[in-house]
C-alpha cells in the first residue's frame, strides 16, 4: 500500500514539475519584455537602455534561464502568480472568487449525474435487452452527441425564454440572497452539464453491472439460495461500484472542460469564463494561474481515484497493482 | 451474438485468427440497426455538403446589408444572419469545414496514436515506459481545455485547430495499438519471422498494421465524433474556425444574445440539429464497428 501510494505521489509530482517548466517556457515565449514594458519610452528621461538593463537585474532577468526557473517556482509555491494585466488584482484572489462559483456548478452536476446516470445503468444491466435496456442507452448516447452548449440553448429557450420558469443567465438575482434564490439559478446549467455526464456514468455502471453479473460467485450466490434482491444489492452492487468510483473521479477533469462551456452561457463568474475573459483580454498572468489550475485539478483526481480504488479493493493494498 | 469464449482481464487478449471475419463483420454490423441508420445519415450528410452548394449557389460569405436576420423565404429558405448573409449557405459550406476537420484531425490523432502504441509494444522496455506514461498524462487532462489554451497563445486558425486536435486526442489509438502489437509480439510466428531477418519496420508494415486495422476503425470512428464536439465547441466560444468561414460551431456562436435566440430560432436551431445529428450517427456507427469487429463485447 505504502509503495502503491508512494510511486504514485511521485508520478504526480513527475507531472506537476512537467506542467510548471512549460509554464516557465511559456512565459518566456510571451510577447513582451517585462522590463521594457515598465520603463515608458515617451515619459523616460535620460538613458533609457542603461535604465532597462539596471531594472533587468533588478528583476533577476539577467540571471540563467535554470535560475530565474527556479526563483518563479519558490514564488508559485508560496502562491504568488502575478497580477492581472487587466485589473492589477493578484491571479490568486481573482482565482479564489472563482474557484467558489465553478465548485458549486460542478458538485451540483456531479451529484445529478451520479444519481441519475449509476441507477438507470444498473437497472438497464439487470433488464438487458429489454426495452427499458435499449431506451436507457439510446438516452446515454444522445447525452453523449448532442453537444452541451446545443442542449444548453434549448434549455434555455424551453425553460427560460418561453417558459419563463428559470433565470437565462447569472448565479443569482441583483441584490438577490437565500437559499432558493441560488437554487433557481442553478438548476438550469447544473441539470444540462450533469446530463452530458451522466450518459457516460449510466454506460459505465450498465457494463460494470453486467461483467460482475456474469461471474461465478454470483452463481454460487443464487444457487445458495438467496433472493434476487440479495444477490444483486449484497453481491453484484458492491462489486460494480469498484470500478464506478475510478471512473467517477478520472471524470472530474472532462467535467471541468464542460463547466468551461456552460458557464459561458449562463454567464456564470467561474474559473472557465475567466479564462476565456482572459484569451480576449490577453491577460496571461490569469491564463497561466488556469492552467496551473487545471494540472492540480487533473493530477490530484488521478490521485483520488488510485486511492479510492485501494481503499475498497484489498487486493491492490496488498499486493501492489491488481 | 452467443459466442462464448474464455475473457481474459489482461491486455494480451488474442486477436481473431482462425476465422477470416472480413464477411462476418460485414454481417455483424448490419444486423445493428441504428448503426446502419447512422451510416445512411453520415453518407446523406457527406453527399449533401458536396452536391448541394451546385444548387444553392448563394455565396455563403456574401453579405446583404439590406436584408439582415429575415426569417425564412423563399429567396433564402433559412433565413439570413446578422450580417445578411444566406443561412442554408452557410449551412452548406460550414458542415464541409465541420466535417472535413472532424475527419482531418482524427485522421491525425489515430495515425499519430498507430505510430506511438506500435513502437511502445514493439520496443518494450524503457521505449514502452515512456510512451506509456506520456499516453496517461495526456489522456487525463481534457482536451477542449487543452485546445483552449493552446488556440489562446498561438491565436485561432483552421490549421491551428486541426493540428492541436490531433496532437492531444491520440491516446485512445495508442493504447489500443499498443496492446495488440504487444500481444502479437509474444507469438512464435513473430519471432520465427525475426529469425528470418525480417526488420521492425517490415513487421509493423506486414504483421502489426493488418492486425490492428479493424479495432483502430473503431476508435477512429469515436475520434471523428469527438473532433467534431470538439470543433464546433471551440468555434461556439469563438476559439475555432475563424470568421468569416462558416463553421456549424461558428454558426451558434451568434445565439449567445438572448434576442436572436428567443426570436431567430433559424439562426441556431439548424447548426444545432446538423451537430446533434452527425455525432450521433458517427457513435451509432462506432458502436455497431465495435460489435462488428469484437464480439466478445457484451450487449
Amino acid at each position: 500500500m505504502i509503495a502503491f501510494l508512494v510511486r504514485r505521489l511521485m508520478i504526480s509530482g513527475v507531472v506537476l514539475a512537467a506542467m510548471s517548466i512549460l509554464l516557465f517556457v511559456l512565459l518566456q515565449v510571451m510577447p513582451g519584455d517585462p522590463a521594457e514594458m515598465m520603463i515608458d519610452p515617451f515619459s523616460f528621461a535620460g538613458n533609457r537602455e542603461e535604465a532597462v538593463a539596471r531594472r533587468r537585474e533588478q528583476l533577476g532577468l539577467d540571471q540563467p534561464v535554470v535560475v530565474q526557473y527556479f526563483r518563479w517556482l519558490g514564488e508559485l509555491l508560496q502562491g504568488n502568480l502575478g497580477y492581472s494585466f487587466s485589473s492589477g488584482r493578484a491571479v490568486s484572489e481573482v482565482m479564489t472568487t472563482r474557484l467558489s462559483g465553478t465548485i458549486r456548478l460542478m458538485g451540483a452536476s456531479m451529484l445529478i449525474a451520479v444519481l441519475v446516470g449509476i441507477p438507470v445503468g444498473i437497472v438497464a444491466a439487470l433488464r438487458r435487452n429489454t426495452a427499458v435496456d435499449y431506451t436507457a442507452s439510446f438516452v446515454s448516447l444522445l447525452a453523449i452527441s448532442v453537444p452541451s452548449f446545443f442542449v444548453a440553448l434549448l434549455g434555455i429557450y424551453v425553460f427560460a425564454l418561453t417558459l419563463g420558469w428559470l433565470p437565462t443567465a447569472g448565479m443569482n438575482s441583483p441584490g438577490g440572497t437565500g437559499l432558493w434564490d441560488s437554487l433557481r439559478y442553478l438548476i438550469l446549467p447544473a441539470s444540462i452539464l450533469g446530463f452530458a455526464l451522466a450518459g457516460p456514468y449510466m454506460r459505465y455502471a450498465r457494463s460494470s453491472m453486467l461483467e460482475v453479473l456474469g461471474q461465478d460467485f454470483l452463481v454460487t450466490a443464487r444457487s445458495k439460495g438467496l433472493s434476487r434482491l440479495q444477490v444483486v444489492g449484497r453481491h453484484a452492487l458492491r462489486n460494480a461500484m469498484i470500478p464506478l468510483v475510478t471512473v467517477a473521479a478520472i471524470q472530474i477533469p472532462s467535467l471541468f472542460a464542460g463547466a468551461v462551456v456552460i458557464e459561458q452561457i449562463f454567464a456564470w463568474p467561474g474559473m472557465g469564463r475567466m479564462a476565456l475573459e482572459a484569451i480576449s483580454a490577453r491577460d496571461y498572468p490569469i491564463l497561466l494561474g488556469f492552467v496551473m489550475a487545471v494540472a492540480i485539478l487533473v493530477v490530484v483526481c488521478n490521485l483520488l481515484a488510485d486511492l479510492a480504488y485501494a481503499i475498497i479493493d484489498p487486493r491492490i493494498r496488498i499486493g501492489g497493482r491488481a | 451474438m452467443t459466442v462464448v469464449q474464455e475473457v481474459t482481464p489482461s491486455a494480451t487478449q488474442q486477436p481473431e485468427m482462425a476465422v477470416p471475419p472480413g464477411r462476418l463483420a460485414v454481417r455483424r454490423f448490419m444486423r445493428h440497426r441504428l448503426a446502419v441508420v447512422g451510416l445512411v445519415v453520415l453518407v446523406l450528410m457527406g453527399l449533401a455538403t458536396l452536391v448541394l452548394p451546385l444548387i444553392v449557389t448563394t455565396d455563403p460569405n456574401a453579405v446583404d446589408p439590406t436584408a439582415f436576420r429575415r426569417p425564412p423565404s423563399s429567396e433564402h429558405p433559412l433565413g439570413t444572419d446578422s450580417a445578411g448573409r444566406d443561412v442554408l449557405a452557410r449551412l452548406i459550406a460550414g458542415g464541409q469545414i465541420s466535417l472535413l476537420v472532424g475527419l482531418i484531425a482524427a485522421f491525425g490523432a489515430t495515425v499519430i496514436g498507430m505510430t506511438l502504441g506500435a513502437v511502445a509494444g514493439y520496443f518494450g522496455g524503457w521505449v514502452d515506459a515512456t510512451i506509456s506514461r506520456l499516453t496517461d498524462v495526456v489522456l487525463s487532462f481534457p482536451t477542449l481545455i487543452v485546445v483552449i489554451i493552446v488556440v489562446a497563445f498561438v491565436g485561432p486558425s483552421l490549421t491551428t485547430l486541426v493540428l492541436a486536435i490531433a496532437l492531444f486526442d491520440w491516446p485512445t489509438a495508442c493504447r489500443v495499438v499498443r496492446g495488440l502489437t504487444m500481444s502479437l509480439r509474444a507469438q512464435d510466428s513473430i519471432t520465427g519471422v525475426i529469425g528470418l531477418g525480417a526488420g521492425p519496420l517490415r513487421i509493423l508494415r506486414k504483421h502489426v498494421v493488418p492486425t490492428v486495422v479493424a479495432p483502430l476503425t473503431v476508435v477512429a470512428t469515436i475520434l471523428v465524433a469527438q473532433a467534431i464536439m470538439l470543433e464546433a465547441a471551440l468555434s461556439f466560444l469563438g476559439l475555432g474556425v475563424p470568421p468569416p468561414s462558416a463553421s456549424w460551431g461558428n454558426m451558434l456562436n451568434e445565439a449567445q444574445s438572448l434576442s436572436i435566440l428567443e426570436s431567430m430560432p433559424w439562426l441556431w436551431l439548424p447548426p444545432g440539429l446538423a451537430i446533434a445529428l452527425t455525432v450521433l450517427a458517427v457513435n451509432f456507427v462506432g458502436d455497431g464497428l465495435r460489435d462488428a469487429v469484437d464480439p466478445r463485447t457484451t450487449r
